[in-house]
């Protein structure tokens, strides 16, 4: 379980105080999937933070009774002057997971090969999105944090990572930042609108999706999925 | 039962912390110097190179110091503590920004970046430090410290010292620009008064009493006490240093618990 009360974020602007969110409360309990929509600058990110424990709220509190991730896939972490297995070597030693273990599966996994013993500043960013992935996937946790789609590499790849996550983990909780509605629809069963600040739930997405699309003033397509 | 709770929590916490500034040092070293050539040895090679050139310098230009002791003894001990506690904030200023996305491991923390960065300069001054003093004890240019102990003393009141400047000037510099441009040229202002060149007995008394208001001096002279004792006077105010060390712990673990980064959106 995952418990955020009261839960503010303020950031100081060369304009004044600026407000990112506003007493916030959620609870999300083991196993639950919560897709998490806003326009850019809503604080999506932000509230990504204050869950993974990146960042600290101003004020409320926060309890985590479930290990949760860093963003999926997410490549900031690397240092780019160490290969690819120095940088799983890393991430094992703070979590400690033994890396022996891993290295042949995110080997694999990565499809990165040789390459995972040179430099990461030699990876593309479709090579560093690949090494990122299945380094998150070496580490268990009992939440997965995913900041926008993963939408890397090659069909088949993508196909993978969906697999991965979305088979052979559905039973974990998972909390989704994204603007692809098509994405949320598919793979939540919650559905948060973040605006002004404050967090609005929807138990059907598609009066989620509604009142998304009216906040954004009809600037995104208007076409929804039919309902099924 | 509270209690055991408690305490298992903290070696729970304590466990985390030693593998997480465990982690970080591995990945400083390898970043730093890489896997080429000599690799991690530039560690204390570098501290080790720095202080022979200046061994050199002073020898062939037979520096003033105001005393008996052979300037080697005499270049070595102030040299080298001037790296000790000038490298720490050296290194610690802008640390975090680097390195800020590892804030999303939540078991690190701002604290454990700035203790990785000391620590590594710690080890590679002292290597550095004992190293010249082996090297140049077996050719018989220098003689065996005569009271290790004191030296040690001094050697970690100077470590203390270096790493709450550091920890201080690092979490100033996230949060001030300002402090970024200041410390450098403040630091070479501050680097001659604080003995690496001199004795304070050989000061006039007057000067002698302001100079020693730098903790790293009474510091140096407690150290060189320990090492060539009978042939100085050494000038130092052991309570004085701590003192000083303790206030500036405070006031670097205030500042780093500040330091409120908003880690690198990608």
């Amino acid at each position: 379980m995952i418990q955020l009360i009261g839960v503010s974020k303020f950031y100081k602007t060369l304009h004044g105080t600026k407000t990112v969110l506003d007493n916030v409360n959620l609870t999300i309990a083991p196993g639950e999937h919560v897709g998490i929509l806003g326009r850019n600058g809503a604080g999506k990110s932000t509230l990504v933070r204050i869950i993974g424990g990146a960042d600290t709220p101003s004020t409320g509190e926060i309890h985590r009774g479930m290990t949760v991730s860093w963003p999926l896939a997410f490549t900031g972490g690397f240092q780019t002057a160490l290969t690819g297995a120095d940088n799983l070597r890393f991430i094992c030693r703070i979590y400690n997971v033994d890396y022996k273990k891993q290295i042949d599966y995110v080997k694999e996994f990565s499809e990165l090969g040789s390459y995972l013993y040179e430099p990461v500043r030699t990876y593309s960013s479709g090579m560093r999105a690949k090494l990122a992935f299945g380094i998150s996937m070496s580490i268990d946790f009992d939440c997965y944090l995913i900041d926008e789609v993963i939408a890397v590499g090659d069909e088949s790849f993508r196909d993978k990572c969906r697999v991965e996550l979305f088979e052979k983990r559905s039973h974990k909780a998972m909390i989704i930042v994204s603007h692809s509605h098509r994405y949320l629809k598919d793979t939540c069963d919650r559905f948060l609108l973040l605006r002004n600040a404050k967090i609005e739930e929807f138990t059907d997405f598609r009066e989620g999706y509604e009142q998304y699309r009216l906040m954004m003033g009809g600037g995104i397509e208007s076409e929804l999925p039919d309902a099924t | 039962m509270a209690n055991e709770k408690a305490l298992r929590v903290m070696t729970r916490g304590w466990e985390v912390q030693q593998r997480v500034i465990g982690a970080l040092l591995l990945r400083e070293v390898l970043t730093r110097y890489g896997r080429n050539n000599i690799g991690f040895l530039w560690l204390f090679v570098e501290p080790m190179l720095f202080t022979l050139v200046i061994t050199a310098l002073w020898t062939a230009t037979r520096s003033v110091h105001g005393s008996d002791i052979p300037i080697v003894a005499f270049a070595i001990t102030g040299y080298s503590s001037v790296l000790l506690w000038r490298n720490m904030p050296n290194r610690c200023m802008r640390a975090v920004i680097p390195n800020v996305s590892l804030l999303f491991h939540r078991q690190v923390k701002v604290f454990d970046i700035y203790i990785a960065r000391i620590l590594l300069e710690f080890l590679g001054a002292t290597t550095s430090f004992v190293a010249l003093g082996l090297i140049f004890w077996s050719i018989g240019w220098l003689t065996a410290p005569e009271d290790v102990l004191q030296v040690l003393f001094g050697w970690m009141l100077l470590a203390w010292f270096g790493a709450a400047l550091g920890m201080l000037i690092g979490a100033l510099s996230e949060n001030m620009d300002m402090v970024d441009r200041l410390w450098p040229p403040f630091s070479y202002i501050i680097f001659p008064l604080s003995g690496a060149a001199f004795i304070a007995d050989a000061l006039p008394a007057t000067m002698r009493e302001v100079v020693l208001y730098l903790p790293m001096l009474n510091a140096l002279e407690l150290l060189r006490e320990g090492y060539f004792g009978s042939a100085m006077i050494a000038h130092y105010d052991i309570g004085y240093v701590i003192l000083c060390n303790f206030i500036l712990t405070l006031f670097a673990l205030a500042q780093v618990r500040r330091v409120g980064v908003e880690a690198a959106t990608e």
